[in-house]
């Protein structure tokens, strides 16, 4: 049960996520991987800020993958996540799991971006040509 | 009691800062900070929700404060 989890302010590096999650005896690796969208209901989108409640942040996400690991046979968890701005097309989050079997990976992967986006104390604030939201702040 | 109350995302904004000082009576709740809040910060009651964390942890509303926890304002997060 191995389990990296960060919160960056730098360029997220796949190439080394998918390293760190690789182990001889996985007999795959799922990943997801946010990238910042170019548009949001139909308004043009010019870039996203993100800030992070650094120590709340990184225990909900260990919470996470606890869980990850009771549910499913996994064998590593990785979860990373950006701060601060990112231009369209960068990237927020990553989020690797390696397993024996690619159901599991495939599963706990679903699971971990569906949970973080709904526990883990991190805000994105979307900048348009014509103002800045919050997203998900106003009902 | 005076207690430090860190803010993030819209709260921030709210708040016009990172953080801010409020008075409670001893042995207030979480839920005793969120009406003086609101009280003080009408526009909190326009959010979609909002949270209360203390020491990095979501707390209940009958949970009690003290001086030396870290109380945070959880507005509704968007990670990912």
């Amino acid at each position: 049960m191995q389990t990296q989890i960060e919160i960056h302010s730098e360029l997220l590096n796949i190439q080394q996520c998918i390293d760190w999650v690789m182990s001889p005896d996985s007999g795959g690796i799922d990943v997801f991987i946010g990238t910042v969208r170019n548009a949001t209901k139909g308004r043009t989108v010019l870039k996203l800020e993100f800030e992070a409640y650094k120590p709340m942040a990184i225990k909900e996400m260990q919470k996470i993958s606890e869980l990850v690991f009771e549910r499913w046979p996994v064998q590593k968890v990785l979860i990373h996540h950006r701060t601060g701005t990112l231009q369209v097309a960068e990237i927020p989050v990553i989020i690797a799991v390696s397993a024996k079997h690619r159901d599991a990976a495939f599963e706990a992967c679903r699971y971990i971006i569906d949970t973080l986006k709904q526990t883990v104390p991190i805000w994105k604030k979307e900048f348009f040509e014509d103002g800045e939201v919050w997203v998900a702040a106003h009902p | 009691m005076e207690i430090t109350i860190l803010a993030f995302g819209i709260a921030k904004d709210i708040f016009g800062r990172a953080w801010i000082k409020v008075k409670l009576a001893e042995a207030a709740t979480t839920a005793d900070l969120k009406s003086h809040l609101e009280t003080q910060y009408p526009r909190l009651k326009k959010l979609a929700s909002y949270m209360v964390a203390v020491n990095n942890e979501y707390a209940e509303d009958d949970g009690i404060l003290t001086v030396h926890d870290e109380v945070a304002i959880i507005p509704p997060v968007s990670g990912g």
